[in-house]
This record gives structure tokens, sequence and C-alpha cells, in this order.
């Protein structure tokens, strides 16, 4: 069990790990890490170590979850019982199905679902080591895994949390900051229509700190675009050099 | 979660909200007529029954005592549950909790954990050995839409009138004496849910609603008028200028509503 620390912001304003209030912890993405999927994208960000699986459009089964105007996007949210602290038992929790909803809810404006109907996605995210923020690194994830499999989509979806610590307004909270902090406030994000597909809160903030949050997460979110971009131009320009 | 709705009305809904108008007559910003029924199951230690408008719930309290969490011995536990029982729609059926029952007692259980509704450390009996464990479950008797707000409303109504039994140690026997106190409980949160239909922005969707709207968002709001728990549904999407029009509108309708209870 570890103890809370005195301080979770030091007197020259910085945090546990040496980041400033409003620096991302080290992110890197890869996309396509693996080869059975028909698109993948591996995170890290901080400690989060965060695979993200998609397979499909396929036929549905069971065929009643089929949709006639549009295809359905399956979402599992899962951690393995070794990506925490205490062993986390294998069988989904509550947290775990809710976050898979809304992760869901959060990828769905994103994607052209009536090119495909009567179609699923399944969208798998293995979490194998948690440090906090674990929804957010997934949807960055997932965004770029479906961008990998060849989905239509309006923009990549990017998420990032933003949250009150020592009263302090910090990005990208790790996750004693997380439980030790005063509130959390995880978005998503499509930068390039400015659309929150994903938002979420907990803690207390009067709404002028709300109102910071929200707009430190945003800058993030757009710090981690980013990121994602290069991801994908890495894989997908080194293979036309390959080809060529 | 959604049962069928024509085409015809669909559209008829979205127009009319783009003309700032409601098909139930109501303004955008209008809840439903709100009920709020306070010890209706005896046997419960508390319960309330909320109708907002069709929609009906009823939160009952149970009070066990066990151990508490490793991490926080000093501390009462709380839970939430959430039933969508069969009866209450055709869309709900039996069978153990789904994802939107789920992330309903989440929505109702951070509302009240975060805001720090009940002081959980007044409900330790012996530190790291036995404490309180408050059990709020939520039950959806009818569905007409905005369950978020008629179920936080309904929990927090039964948690102000719980009654726990007293009890006193006697050679570290836990004895129960006569009479009863209620919940120590410091904040009375209040929940306000919008739906987006057609871009605009109308608080307490009803069921027809629900099947338009392309996203939902719910805020609770604190004693003091600051936000304490925030969730956004459904497979759309807000701009940030709409997220914070909204927490300001939250700020006014949660202020209304605790006038109104007296909260």
């Amino acid at each position: 069990m570890s103890r809370k620390p005195e301080k979770l912001i030091d007197k020259k304003g910085l945090r546990l790990d040496g980041r400033k209030p409003d620096e991302l912890r080290p992110i890197k993405i890869e996309a396509g890490a693996l080869s059975n999927a028909d698109g993948s994208a591996y995170i890290e960000q901080g400690k989060n170590k965060i695979l993200a699986a998609v397979y499909g459009p396929k036929e549905v089964h069971p065929k009643h979850l089929a949709l006639q105007d549009r295809m359905v996007i399956r979402c599992r949210y899962h951690m393995a019982p070794f990506s925490v602290q205490e062993r986390k038992s294998p069988a989904p929790s509550r947290r775990e199905i809710e976050l898979s909803k809304v992760i869901r809810e959060s990828l769905e404006p994103s994607i052209f679902l009536e090119y495909y109907p009567r179609t699923i996605i399944d969208v798998f995210i293995e979490v194998l080591q948690a440090d906090g923020g674990t929804r957010c690194a997934s949807i960055t994830a997932a965004s770029i895994a479906l961008a990998d499999a060849g989905i239509p989509m309006r923009d990549l979806v990017v998420a990032c949390a933003a949250g009150k610590v020592d009263d302090t307004i910090v990005l990208d909270l790790m996750d004693t900051e997380d439980k030790m902090g005063t509130a959390d406030v995880p978005l998503a994000l499509m930068p390039n229509l400015k659309a929150l597909t994903l938002l979420q809160m907990d803690g207390i903030l009067t709404s002028k700190e709300f109102e910071s949050a929200v707009n430190l997460a945003l800058e993030g979110c757009k710090k981690i675009y980013t990121l994602q971009k290069e991801a994908l131009r890495t894989k997908y320009v080194n293979m036309k050099e390959v080809e060529e | 979660m959604s049962s069928v709705i024509t085409r015809v009305k669909q559209k008829q809904i979205a127009q009319l909200v783009a003309k700032g108008k409601r098909l139930d007559g109501r303004g955008l910003m209008d809840y439903r007529e709100i009920k709020v029924e306070q010890g209706v199951i005896e046997r419960a230690e508390g319960s309330a029954r909320v109708l907002l408008g069709r929609t009906e719930v009823v939160a009952g309290i149970k009070i066990e005592t066990g151990e508490p969490f490793s991490d926080t011995p000093n501390a009462g536990v709380l839970t939430v549950n959430a039933e969508l029982v069969p009866l209450a729609s055709p869309v709900f059926e039996p069978g153990p909790p789904d994802e939107n029952s789920i992330e309903l007692a989440r929505i109702v259980d951070r509302g009240i954990r975060e805001s720090k509704a009940i002081d959980v450390e007044k409900l330790c009996i012996e530190p790291g050995k036995k404490v309180f464990i408050i059990f709020i479950d939520v039950y959806v008797l009818n569905h007409d839409g905005n369950l978020i707000d008629a179920s936080a409303l309904a929990a927090m109504a039964a948690l102000l009138n719980t009654k726990m039994f007293n009890y006193e140690i006697e050679e570290g026997e836990m004895k129960i004496k006569s009479g009863y106190t209620p919940l120590p409980i410091k904040r009375r949160p209040i929940t306000v849910t919008f739906a987006k239909i057609n871009d605009v922005l109308v608080v307490d969707p009803w069921l027809e609603e629900e099947q338009v709207m392309d996203a939902r968002l719910s805020l609770a709001i604190d004693d003091e008028g600051d936000i304490c728990a925030a969730q956004k549904g459904g497979g759309g999407y807000f701009t940030p200028e709409q997220v914070l029009e909204a927490v300001k509108i939250a700020k006014e309708k949660a202020g209304e509503r605790r006038k109104n209870l007296d909260w």
C-alpha cells in the first residue's frame, strides 16, 4: 500500500515525478503492434502500457445485434490481473464495464458508421500496466488502431485528463495524483471538429476551475494528437519506402 | 435501451427543438413535474420514491456491518446498485445488470461519493475491523426517460430519510440500544442531465427525446454550487462551449430544485 505523500506539488511547483503542472508524461505510440488484428496500436504514457486491437468490419454474431442502417461497435476495456499493485480479478469489474461503454461512445462519433450497415467492429483494449489515466490512453490507442484498420473516420479521437492536485490545476494525472488529488476530468476530443466525445469528472471543482481544467486537457489533447499522427506516419511512410 | 419510435416523430422532435419548443409543451430548460415521497418502504432503513413526469424510481437504503476496505480502515463503506427491472419498460430484460444499469449506478455513486455527501468516517465502529456498510439500491419502476436525475434524487432523498440504530461497544461487543439517529449527511448533491438534440441543449429528456438525442451530459452540483461529478453518454459529442453553457445552467437548475426541496 502506498502512503500519501505530504505534498503532491513541491515548493518549486513541481510534481512528484518532476513534471510541471501543464506537462504531459512521456508518450510513445506505435501503430500496428499486433499482426493478427486488422488494426492495432500500442501506447506507453508514463508507466501505462496499453494494447488496442481492432477486428472488423465483419459479419455480426449473434445476428440479432446487427443494425440495418449502420455498423455496430463493440468495445471491451480490460485490465490484466498483474497491471495494478494488488492483483485484479480477471473477471470484468463494474468499472471496466462502464469504461467499455464510455470508450465505445467516445469512438463512435468519429466513425462513418453508416458506410458498413449490418457489420460489426470489435475494439479490444488490454491494459498491461496501469498508472492512472488508462481510459484516456486507451482511447488514444484505440483510435489509432481503428485508423490502422482502414476504417473511414471523420477525425482521430485523442484523450487526456486534467485535474486538481493540492490547489493546482494539473495535466495528465498519474495514479497517485488521481487517488490523492481533489478532482479528475478525463476528456476525449476530435481536434478538427472541436468535438468532445468523452467527458467525465469526479472530485470537487468550482465552475471556474472546471473551465480551466477542460481547457488544459484540451491543450494536452492537441499535443498528443501530433504524436498520434506521427505514429501513423511512421508506420505507413516506412512501409511505402520498403515497397518501393 | 431503445424502443421503436417512428421516423416522422424523430424528425418532429428534432425540428421542434430547433425552434425552441418540445413535443410535450415544455420549454428547453424546463423540468417535468417532480414529486418526492420519503419513507415509502418501512422495512428499509431509509427510502424514497421519485416521480419525474412518468418516470418512477424507488431507492431503498439497507445498513449492515462489515469490514472496511484496507486502504480506508476508518471509513464506512458506500455501495450503489441500480436495477432496471423488467416491469419498468418493454426494453428491460431480466438477468444480471447490463452496462446501462451499471453506468446508472456508477453515476449516482459518483455524485454522492465525490460530493462527500455522507461523513463516512462517522460510520466507523472499530477501525480496520468493523464499519457500517450503506447499501443504496435504486429500483427503476417506470422508464420514461432521464433515469439518472430521478435515480440520483431518489438516492439522496432516501439517505436523508435513513435512520440508523443506536449502539454502544461493551467489552468489545457491539450492543444495539433503543432509538435511532439520522445518517451523518454533510452535503446534498443534485444531478442535472442535458440531452443534445439537433445541436441544441435541452434539460431532462423524456424517453422519446432520449431516442432522438445525439449525446447526453449529466452534471452533479453540490451545496456550494461546485461541480462534483460529470458524465457524458451516448454516441454523439458536445463542443467545449456547450459543456460550459451546460455547467452554467446546471448550477441554476440545481439551485432552483434545492430551494423547492428545502435541501
